[in-house]
């Protein structure tokens, strides 16, 4: 048990490893062959890309052990006609019987995403930039609640056969509407964080839920209706965390407005939270 | 070495806040819904121990290394002052970040099996094979391509909802023609792309050159690269499949 444990562990150290090498290796080679600097603080970097390395695989080590095995199994269990028919007859069964289905998926997008680690790295990276101006944890929950909304509209795509194209297309209309209404700063910040929700965490169980959906519903294939959800997933995004920035710019607008209204002193936490957005 | 010790200390601690939200839906689907007890609850709660461990681990080693790593690269870059070889090293850290991702390379295996039962290709392994190859190739170029163009934009300062908006146009416009067994294929592989370990590296390196370039506001111009690594390969997978389907 102890033995077949370690062996896993280093399995996954080694796996990590292969993925780190070509990264290491253009750097590597970028560094010594074009730049020929010496990289500040060399020790410092070589730590700490020691601890990027080991953190991921003691990552996936937990994931594998813990999270991956009893998600998969769910959603295996919360697609199965068994449970969701509860009896009635299959070819019976319409889209909205399929509530359960929805709602997990809807909760296991935002939990997953919450826990990504490049979404982590994102959000800390946009605050230090706009200098607290952007929380770190707002907008990790605004993306989580954007691939949330995906895997919910994801998942009755798929039990209702309905064309991806005509979400995707539908769902850029949005966002190009969105991009002109929405305050300029946070614009790159929305297009990227469509791309970096879907990575260690989510992908794998997504993928059993699309997977697993596309084999059970009558009249789907799992080959062309189980792609589609990772895509979904890195489109709300964009759409949520514009609109988390518009509700923002909203919000301070209209408190801005009751000020001169009513003429007042100014507000003291007020005054308070935006000397505290202004410091770098 | 103690702050090290309370530092990472805190971090663990602050990781009970990522993962407890997995925690409450899997109880909550498990005993309200699925009713079903869990077997072995020890294995998983000493998995979630290793998750927080590792991911206390993952970030303390974001702030040491990748980040500033990111950073002083595009400070020696821009100090270089070669448009040459900053544009080389964006290609080939999108191209050989991309090129040996498992992620990508499940999802070509999968999209020639997709392809070789839509009859578009031949069946035998040897064909499949060629083909996934190609379609990864195809996607690590266009990452490769991305960071190219994210790149540029930044040194111009040009806007990027140009280019997004650009982009979205000309994937709604192949989409149109392209095969429809590939069109989830290539909405997929954009989000695939951009591993764990390329995210930070390419956020600090876009943020680091928008930072040491003058006239560059780091929030508006240092952020989007991420963005053109999921756009372009969707574009790219589209025209690989109308180039190999017909």
């Amino acid at each position: 048990m102890m033995q077949a444990t370690l062996l896993q562990l280093f399995d996954l150290l080694a796996q990590t490893l292969f993925d780190v090498a070509p990264i290491a290796a253009i750097l590597v080679g970028f560094q010594v062959g074009v730049l020929r600097q010496k990289v500040p603080q060399l020790r410092k970097v070589l730590v700490g890309s020691a601890y990027v390395v080991i953190g991921l695989t003691l990552f996936l080590f937990g994931l594998e052990k813990a999270l991956f095995p009893l998600g998969k199994t769910m959603a295996k269990q919360l697609t199965d006609p068994a449970f969701i028919s509860g009896g009635k007859a299959l070819s019976s069964l319409v889209w909205s019987d399929y509530y359960w289905t929805y709602l997990f998926a809807f909760a296991i997008g935002f939990a997953t995403t919450i826990a990504e680690p490049s979404l982590i790295a994102v959000s800390l990276k946009a605050q230090q930039v706009s200098g607290g101006a952007v929380g770190a944890w707002g907008l990790r929950l605004a993306v989580a609640f954007g691939v949330a909304l995906s895997l919910a509209v994801g998942t009755f795509r798929i039990v209702t056969g309905t064309p991806l194209y005509l979400y995707m297309i539908a769902g850029y209309i949005v966002v190009v509407i969105q991009t002109l209404y929405t305050p300029r700063m946070i614009v790159p910040l929305a297009y990227d964080s469509g791309g970096v929700t879907t990575s260690t965490v989510t992908v794998p169980l997504v993928a059993a839920l699309g997977l697993g959906l596309a084999s059970t519903v009558p009249g789907r294939s799992p080959l062309l209706d189980g792609f589609g959800l990772i895509a979904l997933a890195s489109l709300f995004p964009m759409i949520t965390v514009m609109g988390y920035a518009q509700i923002g710019a909203y919000v301070s607008q209209r408190k801005q407005r009751s000020k001169q209204k009513y003429g007042g002193g100014q507000d003291p936490l007020q005054a308070e939270s935006t000397a505290e957005g202004l410091t770098p | 070495m103690p702050a090290e010790i309370v530092a990472m200390g805190r971090l663990v601690l602050g990781t009970l806040r990522d993962l407890a939200p997995i925690v409450v839906i899997v109880a909550f689907f498990q005993i309200a819904v699925l009713q079903q007890p869990v077997d072995d609850l020890g294995g998983i709660a000493l998995g979630l121990v290793f998750v927080m461990l590792g991911l206390a681990v993952f970030i303390r080693g974001l702030e040491m290394a990748l980040f500033p790593l990111g950073e002083s690269l595009a400070g020696a870059f821009a100090r270089k002052g070669s448009l040459f070889w900053l544009m080389a090293f964006a290609f080939g850290l999108g191209f050989g970040t991309t090129v040996a991702e498992p992620a990508l390379i499940a999802v070509a295996d999968e999209a020639a099996s997709v392809m070789a039962a839509d009859g578009a290709i031949g069946t035998d392994a040897a064909t499949r094979d060629s083909y996934a190859t190609a379609l990864r190739y195809t996607v690590a170029v266009s990452v490769g391509v991305s960071l190219v163009i994210g790149v540029f934009r930044i040194l111009k300062g040009w806007p990027i909802h140009y280019f997004i908006i650009a982009g979205y146009l000309g994937v709604v416009a192949v989409t149109a023609v392209a095969p429809e067994g590939i069109i989830g294929i290539a909405y997929d592989s954009g989000g695939v792309t951009t591993s764990t370990i390329t995210v930070p590296l390419v956020t600090a390196l876009g943020v680091g050159l928008a930072s040491v370039i003058k006239g560059r506001n780091p929030m508006i111009d240092g952020f989007g690269l991420i963005a053109f690594a999921s756009l372009l390969p969707i574009l790219f997978v589209l025209m690989f499949g109308i180039v190999v389907g017909a």
